[in-house]
């Protein structure tokens, strides 16, 4: 870099003036040189710089190149996957028993629908389609095919005949898309478990099925996941039993006049529920549509057996005297005052019959004193009451598998008063599903350990929280062997399985308050066998009536009971029990009639 | 009008505008230009059927609609080459005085085509996007007064356009339109850059778009959405990014084949931002090494051609259309393969546009008629100095 340029150098300017010249034209020219200067020494800096901004450039470009290179050369990860994700995918995975039996699957089939474009003759294609299909009116399908639509579904699932008949139309605009069906080959069997499919978002080659409810609904995501490819989803259930739990039920709901009826049977020790019914049912291949008004309790599509929360009744005394016993308040022979009535914040609570002064604490079971229990409950007091309720899982919605359970939560006063303790002790003032009384039982008879109904198969027992000692829970056995064989439920008795139970006969709120005197939620709760217990059965009977040795006879005593001992003499053989201590002859003939 | 009286012929002095120019222009550049915009169509007849399909119109609608708007560009383009570096900036300037109005003018009469930000103006049968026109000619304008503020006793240049370049990008942020504004920014950088900025000035400009960058990162949920997507390592695989990265995936090296790609089916903007993921999948890593290179060349001998050049005015447009160039075609493909956050950006010349393409020919025009050869006064210069 030259020196700076001055503007006016004197020596120059003197000798301007001398000569007579301009002297500004040196100014200028000055100017100029110093212009021309500043531009080189700014051209210079320029070059670097646009030098630097070439390199960069340069740098970025490689770096998109190397990248590039690099994103080309590695393999697609998962080749399509977003394509796949948008794309309606009609899999789903099967349904079994816990012996492998299907109870739900998918079935080929083709949808209809139409491309009106592409009709040659509407009308006659129209014509043709409303005698296949004698529900598709011909008007109708002439005004959908000229209204200028290009596309439209006609039917969701086609049966072969019936698409051979199509294609028998000659129509190119008519055209079939395959999807798959869900299909329940064993038609109402289950229903209430099962629940049902429909179809969701539909493409031209798939449709997606959608579980609407039941244990569909509940791993409906799983059942999708096409991860899952054909593993099939295991239940608990048993299909021959559940048939034979709800041919019985069925028939002695019709014995018994009944309104509906609903089984529960459930392994003591897995949880696992064997058998799940509610009468009356429903054909998941085609669910009746809810009722739009009315009680929907009174819909075939009402589970009553999860769904459905009853007073059970004196169902319940075993809680307390269960709990009486392992908090050490009395052995099984305490006797109890059972004097009646006994009046209590200005009701009376009464017996069924008068059942002397006192009685010990089994005879209050097999006899099913109310002023017992609720003498029992008054020693336990409302609190350590409640806290044990909650242990056995009778005060929150029961945790199966099913979306239905969330609808069965038990009901029971906001105020628990000590009157709410008495009764609650037998079974009324609270409200709970044959759910949570099948599994409440469990944990009572199984050795003492909480039980979570589950629909999934298990092979190990559920080694629960422990809730009674095991002392107890076999004394809990015992009382209910003896309801049996001395007590309310002598009509329970099954030759071989040693059957236990206790009855409950609660009156049906009415919904216009109190109770009715006339209808009953009449349940039976078994054990069998007693003396081991393997398997809890709940049968409910809502409403029944039957007249037996000439009176109208309405008590689970009567009803629910026989009902319950022929679904025990039915299922129990196909549960594998040998029957117990039964003369040899009489065992022939049992194992065999099961065959 | 006595020559023509006497009937003889007018001589032309010096050389016919048409070979000075074939002569003087840079020929590599124009064939590299010509060469996308032939791949520009090429792609479109690959990525743009599903796209008229799903419009209902003839498959090859959009390219009939880039090749005339091509032809357009081309003719834009040639003739604003042709023009000196005076005429470039009397008109640049005056353009951008234009362009600025109608920017301005944007949330009055502008669309958004329910896109949510007024950028366009509706021509019935095309749209115009004057952020698009304005780039170039807000070029020249900061290149013209950064140029004048270094003569002496010239205007304060610098600090105006400072001013100026505020104003046009607050304008674009307001529509909001970050990528447009963001260019705007980056060109007055450059060119303050080339014009000899001390760097720490550059150093506390970055900072403060970086500070900007941050505030629309807490404020601006879609710029969040898009830099959160950008940072986290899986990609959604229902997104654009996701489909592009697996269409280049898909191409490997020599791609799929002719109409065997599938990422233009599944991607809205397969014809416009993601057009190199088309190109990725359907012609494989060669075809968009070609590219790279294609716009690698322009910019840089854009900027090795400016190096020589004298005039403070012409290096410092050129510089600044060189870079804008460069960068728009970097950030497309970097956003393809994830260097960079999604933005949406066409890639000049190559991407679907109408209005896009005219305004990208008239700057690489430009671009073009500051390159060109003229004495610097080298010794080169008066050894072979010629007529004209």
């Amino acid at each position: 870099m030259s020196r700076r340029i001055a503007l006016r150098p004197l020596a120059r300017i003197l000798e301007a003036r001398q000569k007579g010249e301009n002297p500004d034209e040196i100014e200028r020219e000055n100017l100029a040189r110093r212009h021309e200067q500043a531009r080189d020494k700014m051209r210079q800096r320029a070059e670097s710089r646009l030098l630097m901004l070439a390199i960069c450039f340069f740098a970025a470009f490689l770096t998109v190149g190397a990248k590039m290179t690099m994103l080309a050369g590695s393999d697609p990860e998962e080749p399509h996957i977003s394509v796949a994700g948008s794309s309606v995918l009609g899999a789903r995975a099967d349904i079994v028993d816990r012996q492998g039996r299907v109870l739900a699957t998918n079935l080929v089939t083709n949808a209809l629908y139409v491309q009106p474009r592409d009709l040659i003759d509407p009308e006659a294609a129209a014509a043709g389609l409303a005698e296949i299909f004698p529900d598709l009116d011909e008007d109708w399908l002439i005004r959908r095919f000229t209204s200028g639509s290009t596309f439209a579904w006609l039917r969701g699932s086609i049966s072969p005949e019936q698409q051979q008949r199509v294609h028998d139309l000659g129509e190119p605009g008519l055209l079939f898309g395959p999807r798959d069906m869900r299909l329940y080959p064993n038609g109402a069997l289950a229903a209430h478990v099962l629940g049902g499919a429909r179809f969701g978002e539909q493409a031209v080659n798939a449709a997606e099925i959608l579980g609407v409810a039941g244990v569909e609904a509940y791993f409906d995501a799983e059942l999708r996941d096409p991860a899952r490819g054909a593993e099939p989803l295991q239940l608990s259930l048993d299909l021959t039993v559940q048939s034979a739990v709800e041919e019985v039920l069925a028939g002695g709901m019709t014995l018994m006049n009944a309104a509906g009826a609903a089984a529960v049977l459930m392994d003591v020790n897995t949880g696992e529920v064997i058998s799940l019914a509610s009468l009356p049912d429903f054909d998941p291949n085609a669910r009746p549509r809810p009722l739009l008004e009315g009680d929907q309790s009174e819909s075939p599509l009402f589970n009553r057996a999860v769904q459905g929360v009853y007073e059970l009744g004196s169902t319940f005394k075993i809680f307390p005297v269960a709990q009486a016993l392992d908090l050490g308040l009395v052995t099984p022979q305490t006797m109890i005052n059972t004097q009646g009535p006994l009046r209590m914040a200005g009701f009376a609570i009464s017996d069924y019959d008068d059942y002397g002064p006192s009685n010990s604490v089994t005879d209050v079971i097999v006899y099913s004193s109310n002023i017992g229990t609720a003498r029992i409950a008054e020693m336990i007091g409302t609190e350590r009451q409640q806290s044990f309720l909650g242990e056995l899982g009778l005060m929150e919605p029961t945790s199966i598998e099913m979306i239905e359970s969330r609808a069965g939560r038990p009901l029971y006063p906001h105020r628990w008063t000590d009157l709410s303790t008495a009764t609650i002790s037998y079974g009324h003032g609270i409200s709970v599903s044959p759910l949570h009384l099948a599994a409440a039982y469990s944990t009572i008879v199984n050795g003492g350990t909480r039980v979570e109904p589950t629909l999934l198969r298990r092979d190990s027992p559920q080694q629960g929280e422990r809730i009674i000692s095991e002392e107890v829970s076999a004394q809990a056995a015992h009382m209910l062997r003896q309801v049996v064989t001395d007590g309310t439920a002598s009509m329970g008795e099954v030759a071989g399985y040693e059957v236990g139970g206790k009855t409950g006969s609660a009156d049906k709120p009415n919904p216009e308050g109190g109770y009715y005197v006339d209808r009953l939620i009449s349940t039976f709760a078994s054990v069998f066998p007693a003396n081991d217990p393997q398997y809890v059965l709940i049968v409910t009977l809502d409403e029944p009536s039957v007249m037996m040795l000439g009176e109208e006879r309405r008590t689970a005593g009567w009803t629910a009971v026989p009902v319950a001992a022929e679904i025990i003499r039915r299922v129990a053989p196909l549960l594998g029990m040998p029957p117990q201590d039964v003369d040899p002859e009489v065992a022939y003939q049992l194992t065999s009639a099961s065959e | 009008m006595t020559e023509m009286a006497h009937g003889t012929v007018l001589v032309q002095s010096g050389e016919a505008i048409l070979p000075r120019w074939w002569r003087t222009v840079d020929r590599v550049t124009l064939a590299c230009i010509f060469t996308l915009f032939l791949i520009g169509l090429l792609l479109g007849f690959a990525a743009s059927p599903p796209l008229a399909a799903r419009n209902g119109l003839d498959p090859f609608y959009y390219v009939y609609r880039q090749a005339f708007f091509g032809g357009l560009a081309f003719v834009a383009m040639i003739l604003t080459s042709m023009m000196s570096p005076q005429q470039v900036r009397r008109l640049g300037v005056l353009g951008f005085f234009g362009a600025f109005a109608s920017l301005a003018l944007l949330p009055v009469f502008g669309t958004d085509y329910g896109q949510g930000a007024a950028r366009w103006y509706s021509l019935g049968f095309a749209s115009v996007q004057p952020s698009e026109f304005l780039k170039p000619v807000f070029i020249i304008f900061t290149a013209w007064m950064v140029a004048a503020s270094q003569e002496i006793n010239g205007p304060p240049g610098k600090t105006l356009s400072l001013i100026v370049m505020t104003v046009v990008v607050g304008f674009l942020v307001m529509q909001p339109d970050y990528g447009q504004g963001a260019l705007v920014l980056f060109s007055w950088m450059v060119i303050y850059f080339v014009a000899g900025a001390p760097i720490w000035i550059l150093g506390l400009i970055s900072i403060i778009v970086a500070g900007g960058g941050i505030l629309a990162y807490t404020t601006v949920e879609h710029v969040a959405r898009r830099i959160d997507g950008f940072l986290s390592a899986e990609v959604d695989p229902n997104t654009q990014l996701a489909y592009a990265e697996n269409a280049i995936r898909e191409g490997g090296f020599f791609g799929t084949g002719l109409g065997e790609g599938s990422v233009k089916w599944t991607l809205p903007d397969a014809h416009t931002d993601f057009i190199i993921a088309v190109a990725a999948e359907e012609y494989g890593l060669v075809l968009v090494l070609l590219i790279i290179a294609l716009f690698a060349i322009v910019a840089l001998r854009g900027f090795f051609r400016l190096m020589r050049e004298r005039d403070p005015f012409t290096r410092l447009a050129g510089a600044g259309l060189a870079a804008v160039f460069a960068l728009q075609s970097i950030i497309n493909m970097g956003v393809a393969v994830r260097l960079l956050p999604a933005k949406g950006m066409t890639l000049p010349f190559v991407s679907y546009g109408g209005s896009s393409l005219i305004a990208t020919g008239v700057a690489v025009g430009m671009l073009l008629a500051f390159t060109r050869s003229r004495p610097q006064g080298d010794i080169s210069d008066i050894l072979f100095q010629r007529r004209g």
